[in-house]
């Protein structure tokens, strides 16, 4: 198989590599190399250039031969050459035990991947609650000694926070008012009950989606921004050195954060619940011709500010939810760039999902009660 | 002069970098000859990295030409050139540059690092190409399990050993190091400094070396550059830096750390 691959020109010349060994030739100068007869010197005197990976190809050469009990002498080498192919011989690692590979996939994989994924978000989960409570127990102390608030950092968490989601959330609260006024309108006119497409708009807004979706998209702008600034402070040392600087990363960093949206999600709930009447009131003028002035009476007539209340009272908890998540997951950044982008991605979706098993159990809790 | 220029195989001209209104360098030239370990010192922020960055492509100067291995660079923006970046003769694969902290892909294995310039740019099939990813790790003296490891689970040392490994990938003719040795213990900083002349004598590499280390441009220099005052203030071998007037360039190399970095004290020197 060996002597096939010499051409018959070659078989009686020493065995001599010519032109340029290079990574850019290997294969050519390895072809040449698995093709020369056995037991002669191997002459250098022809090659032009000589880099590392050539170098490594005569000396895996060499060093199979001499396994096989014969010493190739090498000749014709320069001295830069020779010292070289001495350093990648010395250098040569031994050939790697090919590591029988596990297969790739086993009955029962996807089982265990569940379970473990389960398991890992239920701990998630768990860790969350046990930073909730550290994020309490510095509240109150911070409580005790106001002067620890952190007033300039809280401001500017709000603005960030707060302040710049008003346009977004304006928008979406608009625009979920308009769909609410035309899917129910052309619902209840089957009934020629339009009228009541008010009341539609200002319970489902007041009472569920105005919060609702206000914190999910909080979750999705700030959760995410708050797990990517201190899990790059994590990765850089920073919460390290305000910890032996003795200064509390949960007093100096969470705190502002949960505090800065306990405080602006009800004004941001508000701001969506407010669009969202108006979008549903600027889409019953034009395609159910309901004025604007009966639009408000009929608002004011059946609904209560009882309704906005329930609506709003929801949105502290769900502040404290996006917050502590976004932060817990920021604390948890390894040392590499990958855990940074998949603990921001986490906290998105934890904070998204508790915010809404939240909101279901309150649903219960206000359907149990009556209200 | 003329017969340098000929050998030179980076030649820098009337380079100009400046942002916006502070000038980091001014009329600059230098010339890198064949074959030589160039060190470049400097005080912080005299535009070392500026200058290194300058002419391996990433930072496009305000005003000079750099000519690397006969092409311009400037001109012909290597970075800029996806059609050519298989061409084993374009410049940019015949240059390697060994970042401070070894600028390794995260989320791949050294020997993936190590291997991804040999992927990217060159036709070998993958049992060749991890061989030779292994003779580089071995060749910068990293253990062979350190090829299975990510740069996370790697030490200050190994990460710029590994780093120096994957500069070393494509065989380059030119090795760009920034700042080899910093943030090394001596032992190991020495153990770099001797690595790095046995390759260079080994690969006949022409090594463009920026660092602060004495020890190193003891150790490894044929000639050293000082930048300053926005331009080259005077190269030369570390016996003619020993005699330069300029005050800077004196403090530097006649300071305690200077004379403790001398290898072999003059006995009126004392070694104190």
């Amino acid at each position: 198989m060996v002597a096939d691959a010499v051409p018959s020109a070659q078989q009686d010349a020493p065995n001599a590599l010519t032109g340029p060994i290079t990574l850019a030739t290997l294969s050519q100068a390895q072809g040449q190399l698995a093709g020369f007869s056995r037991g002669k010197a191997l002459d250098l005197s022809g090659v032009t250039h000589l880099d590392t990976a050539g170098a490594w190809a005569v000396a895996s050469f060499l060093a199979a031969e001499r396994s096989k009990g014969r010493d190739v002498d090498v000749t014709g080498a320069t001295p830069a050459q020779t010292l070289l192919l001495q350093t990648v011989a010395d250098a040569l690692p031994a050939p790697r035990k090919r590591r029988r590979r596990l297969p790739h996939h086993q009955a029962g994989d996807g089982l265990a991947k569940m379970g473990q994924a389960i398991s890992a978000f239920m701990v998630g989960i768990g860790q969350t609650v046990g930073f909730l409570g550290l994020v309490v127990l510095r509240l109150a102390q911070g409580l005790r000694h106001p002067s620890r608030l952190r007033v300039t950092a809280l401001a500017h968490h709000m603005q960030e926070a707060g302040l710049n989601a008003v346009p977004i959330v304006a928008l979406m609260g608009f625009l979920i008012g308009v769909v609410l006024a035309f899917q129910g309108a052309s619902q209840l006119q089957q009934f020629g009950a339009e009228i009541y497409v008010v009341d539609l708009i200002a319970i489902s807004m007041l009472r569920e989606l105005g919060i609702l979706l206000t914190a999910i998209i909080v979750a999705g702008r700030s959760a995410s921004a708050f797990t990517a600034a201190i899990g790059s402070m994590k990765m850089r040392e920073e919460i390290d050195a305000m910890r032996v600087l003795g200064l509390d990363p949960v007093e100096l960093l969470v705190l502002p954060r949960v505090l800065a949206l306990v405080i602006l999600l009800p004004v941001l709930g508000f701001v969506a619940n407010m669009s969202g009447l108006v979008g549903g009131g600027v889409m019953v003028w034009i395609d159910l011709g309901i004025s604007p002035g009966m639009f408000t009476t009929q608002l004011l007539a059946n609904t209560t500010v009882t309704q906005a209340i329930i609506g709003l009272v929801k949105a502290p908890v769900f502040a404290v939810i996006i917050a502590v998540v976004g932060c817990y997951q920021g604390m948890q950044v390894a040392g590499n760039t990958e855990s940074l982008g998949s603990r921001t991605s986490r906290s998105v979706v934890v904070a998204i999902f508790l915010v809404i098993v939240v909101d279901a159990a309150f649903s219960i809790f206000f359907a149990v009660w009556g209200i | 002069m003329a017969e340098k220029a000929d050998k030179a195989v980076i030649s820098v001209r009337k380079l100009t970098n400046r942002f916006g209104k502070s000038v980091i360098h001014e009329g600059l030239d230098l010339d890198v000859i064949r074959g030589e370990v160039l060190g470049v010192v400097g005080a912080s922020g005299s535009g070392k990295s500026v200058l290194l960055r300058s002419i391996v492509g990433l930072q496009r100067p305000s005003a000079g030409t750099i000519t690397v291995l006969g092409t311009k660079v400037l001109t012909d923006p290597p970075t800029d050139q996806p059609e050519r970046n298989d061409d084993p003769d374009a410049v940019q694969n015949r240059w390697g540059v060994m970042f401070q902290d070894g600028a390794l892909f995260s989320s791949l294995t050294v020997r993936e690092n190590i291997e991804a310039p040999m992927r990217e740019k060159l036709a070998i099939d993958a049992a060749t190409r991890a061989a030779l990813a292994d003779l580089r790790i071995a060749m910068v003296g990293l253990p062979e399990k350190a090829g299975d490891l990510y740069p996370s689970e790697l030490s200050g040392g190994m990460r710029k050993r590994a780093g120096l490994a994957r500069a070393l990938a494509l065989d380059p003719q030119i090795l760009f190091l920034d700042e080899p040795t910093a943030g090394l213990d001596p032992i190991s900083a020495t153990e770099f400094d001797d690595l790095i002349v046995a390759l260079q004598k080994a690969l006949g590499l022409t090594v463009f070396l920026v660092t602060h280390d004495l020890d190193t441009l003891h150790a490894t220099c044929d000639r050293i550059a000082v930048l300053a005052k926005k331009k080259v203030l005077v190269t030369g071998t570390m016996t003619e830096m020993l005699d330069v007037d300029d005050p800077w360039v004196h403090a530097y190399f006649h300071g305690p750390r200077a004379h403790a970095a001398q290898p072999m004290p003059k006995p009126d020197q004392g070694t104190a």
